[in-house]
């Protein structure tokens, strides 16, 4: 049995296909037609939702896509779609009763066709309440970043980013502060220890502690963990696979540890993009944008470092990071635990050393310390949402300007994230200048030889990884005019 | 009625008069936002309602020899599966020429062709069971490269050729002569809502269809067809489509006839949604093109002659490609007179899904070509872009005759664009940049000024018709319908607001209908930007029948002329006295006066000999023009688009707010075809971008930092079109060739301003590196082969 709130209404669930999204279930279900369906594969945001979670004080909401969201995983949780939102209010007519994110939308004519309308809203919601919560900054970029993850193709968005502005505009509260305490209080109401949901269509797990999660992996060696499932419910909605039992690492409190201790910054294994982002922010500002543009907002909210790294894609964008950063990797099973680095641990194309009884606990990443520096690169066709032609990430030490020690990786050169070995000796004990970079250009045509896919050719792949050895070395320089991003936001050119 | 509803005020709304003219809200505001909107999807579903989908071809090319289709009928919760077999009427679903069939009958023509369709209790059970097909399939070896079946001569249909004067004398005169090549990449519409029909069979062997369509009365008219009915048995509803972009003009038919079969062979309601991944993979795209000139012109840029050749990437099956390369030489002049022209128009078969129409309709692709012309002999003689731009422009009274012998005869656009180039700086900044750029090694900025000039009207003629139906009820209130469809452009509010203008009435009083092929029949596709032009006319037209009617009722019950009634805010003024609205209505109806009216519309003054090509196939120009600044990381290719201005014409704006919704949303979509936006096949033909993961339309991070966008002010429509508006749906989009000109001119910069740089597009950051280092190495290898000191003047 699952358990969550419905909006106001408690919801509970005996049984249910582990695979049922909440779209899905919302759509075909419960005949609740706002949420729409625009990809299923969570590119879009149409089906955009907002997932409340109890946080300290007050309930926390984030946007998923309710397309690839398992309906299970909202056990203990509020869901909130766009037909929640209106005030419900006797005296108010069709228009007065509008959220002020609604209301705003309308005034600046921010929809068109109205079909990605719905998640338009509710991506500007959760971004309206973390702004009124004093959690977020409401400049451009955090309503650029709050839409990361909604495509409109009718508007241009202008009007919604000018809908953002005017919703804060209004000094009030919606119906969610109103009734913090009371909403508050009926999802504490909603908590139970280890959920799950089973029955002849297949078992949902939902394990709170460690202990549990192993003795579950090693009863069910077919069971399949899931974190965000941004990955895994693609097979569902787009291959049509079916999946027997699924396991749920989001509850286990041992895989929530997000913290740095000493020299090193301790992810653990269900902790999503969004919630280590703050912390790899202060230590890594260079791994902290790449992040940024991994997937959407969307996809951040709900993926997980650990689920980047154990899918061993060979265009996930963190590994190479940690491949350079020396990251460990603590593995857990009901036969004991094990570290592993992380450039031991993918060992072929989908494929890792990790077995199929064991669960990633946690990512342990090495601080910086003086003298190393840290340049991370994302070549991508598109900057948000898009899966990268080319990653870099390099970490290196420099000692009177000569490279004393350095490593090099990699994803989208080859069938795994790798080093880029010859590339670091032609480097290492070198000034970092034109001379070892075009050493190091060379190089690079021995470590990789890239394929030509959807997103890149090799040509493109091998020519851009030299070139962002020469931009990491230009900024190294505090070459003046080098950043593209901020210059274009700083705006164009004006008189002279 | 036996008695008459009680006379109740409707309130004012709070912006009054909404009529024309005003930036009223979409009339489905309010429901877009709250999710109240209903699309296809979301209506509620009918008792014994089965879901479809589609079996579709793994090979892009061959011979179905034979289906086992024992495993898909085996499938738990599979009802029905359908194969050409069980069509009883036509096969052929092509919406002006053959060549569409509903199913693949017999030769394969593209991967995912759709071979059956397969009718089960879920759509999960249906999409499983579609894939258990055992086929039996010779595969060939598939077309797919357009240039290539010109020159094996495979053509979906022949080419054709505009001429005036004589090009190639005037180009072997020119005293320079230029000739490049340019590859046009096509465009998937990424409607939000995928396609989606439901067919619910009623008595009389009838069928009512639910469908996401441009074009209503075609897809009832193919049901009809595939059903072997005639097309009275057959009505179509469609409210809304959740975006269509031209993607549903003749695309959307085919899964309504499926549906329709299915529900004819079972039946059950049936209803068939393309899951997105099917979307992409069976409904055709904006067409590739490769494009190419040969022009002669003097020293000062001034073209002297022009003979160009576009071939169109077409796909399998003439669909909508007559027109739509026809429409891309229509335009292959854009705003530029061409004193002597030959304009080539090839349309290329490949084992490609059929491409079809997508705003703009081949124009954007035409208008690529002269474009890139344009720079191209700006780099030649060592002008700023922008002067060789205006030098060329249309110009009265000698220099304004199109190569299809249309005269232009408004000089709107030499006035917009004075006004642009003022409002943006252009001046200033083009200075700006040039000392940034001679300034900063890797980063470049790019400054382009494009305009655009748009033909309005079907250029088949017959489709410039529309039709409207009014009612009047007894409480006051008013039902309007139209044959045209909402796709999230506004038309239903724009038409609304002209029926308000003309009753005046507050618009709350109106009730916008679906679009129904049995209130207004035979209605032309909402299409050509034409959807307020044609529509709006014929509602404007039944609006003034029924003003008549309650004018000479009113006037003829009180003696008076019926010049002495006038209709303001609500009331009906008469002599010394008024009445509301709604009791005119009441006292009309009592009188037996009808409260119900027709309106019809046909464009004037078009006609167009396609033997000659010549004649006058557009009532008039919308005009427009854009400046882009981008910045460019010549390390990587990358780029953002920093600044855009646009001024555009719409004539008198009815609704400002949705015009510039149109301009701001076309300008991005077009940015995104231009430059992020990719379709990969394979070389087997198989689609590689079936989903947003790899085909990247543009998020709101992409769009310009400064986003200026104002309507051309005091310049109504010299045509007597719906009050001296413009139509606005297409032309914006190809606004955003600039983004493209721009790039280019930061490329140049790289060569001090002396070398064009090719860039074919989608111009992705890869395709804009290559050409920084085709530019870099060509003006290595002779920096001083062209004998011009000075780049582009600021």
């Amino acid at each position: 049995m699952i358990r969550f709130l419905l909006h106001d209404n408690p919801h509970q669930i005996d049984e249910i296909a582990p695979t049922m999204s909440v779209l899905d279930y919302l759509r075909t279900s419960l005949g609740q037609t706002d949420c729409k369906e625009g990809c299923a594969a969570g590119d879009c945001g149409a089906c955009t939702i907002a997932i409340g979670s109890l946080g300290e004080t007050g309930i926390h909401y984030h946007a998923a896509n309710a397309c690839i969201t398992p309906l299970a995983s909202l056990d203990g949780r509020q869901l909130l779609t766009v037909a929640h939102l209106r005030e419900q209010r006797q005296d108010a007519t069709a228009e007065q009763d509008l959220h002020p994110v609604q209301a705003a939308m309308v005034n600046c004519h921010g929809s068109q066709c109205g079909f990605c309308t719905p998640g338009i809203v509710m991506s500007l919601f959760c971004w309206w309440h973390a702004v009124k919560r004093g959690e977020l900054t409401a400049d451009r970029h955090s309503i650029e970043t709050a839409l990361s993850g909604n495509l409109c193709r009718c508007t241009g968005y202008q009007p919604i980013l000018k809908a953002a502005v005017q919703a804060l505009a209004a000094d009030e509260e919606d119906q969610f502060l109103a009734r913090e305490s009371q909403l508050f209080t009926q999802l504490q109401a909603q908590q139970a220890n280890s959920s799950s949901c089973q029955g002849p269509l297949g078992h949902f797990l939902l394990p709170t502690s460690l202990g549990e999660l192993n003795t579950l992996m090693a009863d069910n060696p077919n069971a399949q963990l899931i974190a965000g499932a941004t990955d895994l419910g693609l097979s569902f909605t787009q291959q049509l696979q079916s999946a027997e039992l699924l396991i749920y690492t989001g509850r286990v409190a041992e895989l929530q540890r997000c913290e740095q201790c000493e020299d090193a910054i301790h992810v653990g294994g269900a902790v999503t993009y969004s919630r280590a982002l703050p912390l790899l922010r202060q230590a890594f500002p260079s791994f902290a944008n790449m992040i940024g543009r991994l997937g959407s907002l969307q996809i951040r909210n709900q993926g997980t470092l650990a689920g980047n790294i154990a899918n061993a894609s060979p265009i996930g964008d963190s590994p190479p990071v940690l491949i350079a950063l020396n990251a460990r990797l603590q593995l857990s099973s009901c036969s004991g635990n094990r570290e592993v680095a992380i450039s031991d641990f993918f060992s072929g194309y989908r494929q890792t050393v990790m077995r199929s009884d064991e669960c990633i606990v946690s990512i342990v990443i090495p601080t910086l310390k003086n003298g190393e520096i840290l340049k991370v690169y994302k070549i991508s066709k598109r900057v948000e949402d898009d899966i990268s032609a080319v990653c870099m990430a390099l970490w290196l030490r420099c000692d009177n300007a000569i490279i004393t020690e350095i490593r090099l990786a990699f994803g989208g050169m080859a069938a795994t994230p790798a080093r880029a070995m010859l590339t670091e000796q032609a480097l290492l004990n070198r000034p970092f200048d034109d001379l070892s970079i075009n050493d190091a250009k060379q190089a690079l045509m021995l470590d990789f030889s890239p394929i030509d896919d959807v997103r890149a050719s090799a040509a493109y792949r091998l020519a851009v990884a030299g070139n962002l050895l020469k931009r990491a070395q230009l900024e190294m320089s505090n070459t003046a005019n080098i950043d593209l991003f901020s210059l274009a936001d700083s705006g164009a050119s004006h008189h002279a | 009625m036996r008695s008459l509803p009680a006379s109740k005020p409707y309130s004012q709304s709070q912006v009054s008069p909404t009529t024309h003219g005003h930036s009223v809200a979409h009339e489905s505001a309010v429901k877009h936002v709250s999710g109240e909107a209903l699309y296809v999807d979301d209506i509620r579903e009918p008792k014994g309602l089965l879901h479809a989908a589609v079996g579709r071809s793994p090979v892009a090319a061959g011979r179905l020899r034979a289906m086992d289709l024992s495993a898909v009928l085996s499938h738990p919760g599979v009802a029905a599966v359908l194969t050409l077999d069980d069509v009883p009427g036509h096969i052929d679903i092509g919406p002006v020429f053959p060549g569409d069939p509903v199913l693949a009958a017999g030769t394969i023509n593209y991967h995912g062709q759709p071979l059956f369709a397969v009718a089960a209790d879920s759509l999960l059970n249906a999409r499983r069971a579609a894939l258990l097909a055992v086929l039996e399939i010779e595969a060939s070896e598939p077309l797919l490269d357009p240039q290539q079946a010109i020159v094996e001569n495979r053509t979906v249909r022949p080419v054709h050729q505009m001429q005036r004067g004589d090009a190639s004398a005037a180009i072997a005169a020119a005293p320079l002569v230029l000739e490049s090549q340019q590859i046009v990449g096509g465009q998937e519409h990424y409607y939000l809502e995928g396609q989606a029909a439901m067919a619910t069979p009623t008595e009389d062997n009838s069928m009512l269809i639910h469908c996401s369509s441009q074009h209503p009365s075609e897809v009832q008219k193919l049901v009809a067809e595939v059903l072997d009915r005639p097309i009275a048995s057959v009505t179509v509803e469609m409210r809304r489509m959740g975006g269509a972009f031209g993607g549903k003009e003749t695309n959307a038919a085919q899964w309504s006839c499926l549906a329709a079969l299915l529900a004819h062979k079972t039946g059950c309601p049936v209803k068939l949604r393309l899951p997105r991944a099917d979307d992409m993979m069976m409904t055709g795209k904006r067409h590739p093109f490769a494009n190419h000139y040969r022009i002669g012109f003097d020293p000062q840029g001034q073209l002297l002659g022009a003979d160009i050749t576009v071939i169109g990437d077409c796909g399998c099956s003439p669909d909508l490609s007559d027109a739509i390369v026809d429409r891309a030489m229509f335009h292959a002049d854009n705003a530029y007179y061409l004193p002597a022209a030959k304009i080539t128009g090839h349309r290329a078969f490949t084992n490609t899904v059929s491409h079809t129409a997508f705003r703009g309709f081949g124009g954007p692709q035409g208008m690529m070509i002269i474009e890139r012309a344009m720079d191209d002999i700006a780099r030649e003689v060592g002008k700023d872009p922008l002067d060789v731009r205006k030098l060329n422009l249309y110009a009265a009274p000698d220099r304004n005759t199109t190569p299809y012998q249309q005269k232009v005869e408004s000089d709107t656009l030499p006035r917009l664009i004075t006004e642009l180039e003022h409002s943006s700086d252009y001046r200033v900044r083009r200075a700006a940049i040039r000392q940034f750029n001679a300034d900063s090694s890797v980063l470049k900025k790019g400054l382009a000024l494009t305009p655009v000039k748009f033909g309005i009207s079907f250029t088949v003629q017959h489709l410039n018709q529309a039709g409207a139906l009014i009612h009047i009820y007894t409480d006051g209130s008013i039902q309007l319908n139209h044959g045209g469809t909402e796709m999230g452009q506004g038309l239903n509010t724009k038409v609304a607001q002209v029926v308000a203008e003309v009753l005046q009435v507050d618009l709350n009083r109106i009730q916008i209908t679906a679009t129904h092929t049995d209130k207004v029949p035979n209605t032309s596709p909402t299409a050509a930007s034409s959807g307020t032009d044609l529509n709006g006319q014929a509602a404007l037209a039944a609006a003034t029948t029924l003003k008549q009617r309650l004018s000479e009722f009113l006037a003829e019950k009180h003696g008076l002329a019926v010049a002495a009634i006038r209709f303001h805010n609500n009331r009906v003024y008469f002599g010394a006295d008024s009445i509301n609205f709604t009791e005119l209505a009441q006292q009309a109806y009592m009188a037996r006066v009808s409260l119900s009216a027709t309106g019809f519309y046909r464009t004037p003054k078009i006609h167009y000999d396609r033997s000659t090509a010549s004649g006058r196939p557009f009532f008039y120009f919308a005009n427009g023009a854009a400046v882009s600044e981008v910045l460019v990381d010549t390390l990587t290719g990358e780029y953002r688009v920093s600044r855009v201005d646009i001024l555009h014409d719409v004539g008198r704006s009815l609704n400002p707010a949705l015009d510039i919704g149109q301009i701001e949303g076309g300008f991005i979509q077009g940015m995104g075809w231009l430059t992020t936006e990719e379709l990969r096949w394979d070389n087997a033909g198989k689609l590689l971008t079936t989903g947003a993961a790899t085909y990247k339309i543009p998020t709101a991070a992409d769009i310009p930092a400064i986003f200026n966008v104002a309507l051309l002010q005091d310049q109504a429509n010299e045509e007597a079109t719906i009050y001296h508006s413009k139509a606005v749906g297409e032309p914006p989009l190809m606004l955003a060739i600039s983004v493209w000109s721009a790039l280019r001119d930061a490329i140049s910069s790289l060569s001090d301003y002396r070398i064009s740089p090719a860039l074919d597009t989608p111009a992705t950051p890869e395709r804009v590196f290559w050409a920084i280092r085709h530019t870099e190495q060509a003006y290595t290898a002779k920096p001083a082969a062209q004998p011009l000191s000075e780049g582009p003047q600021p």
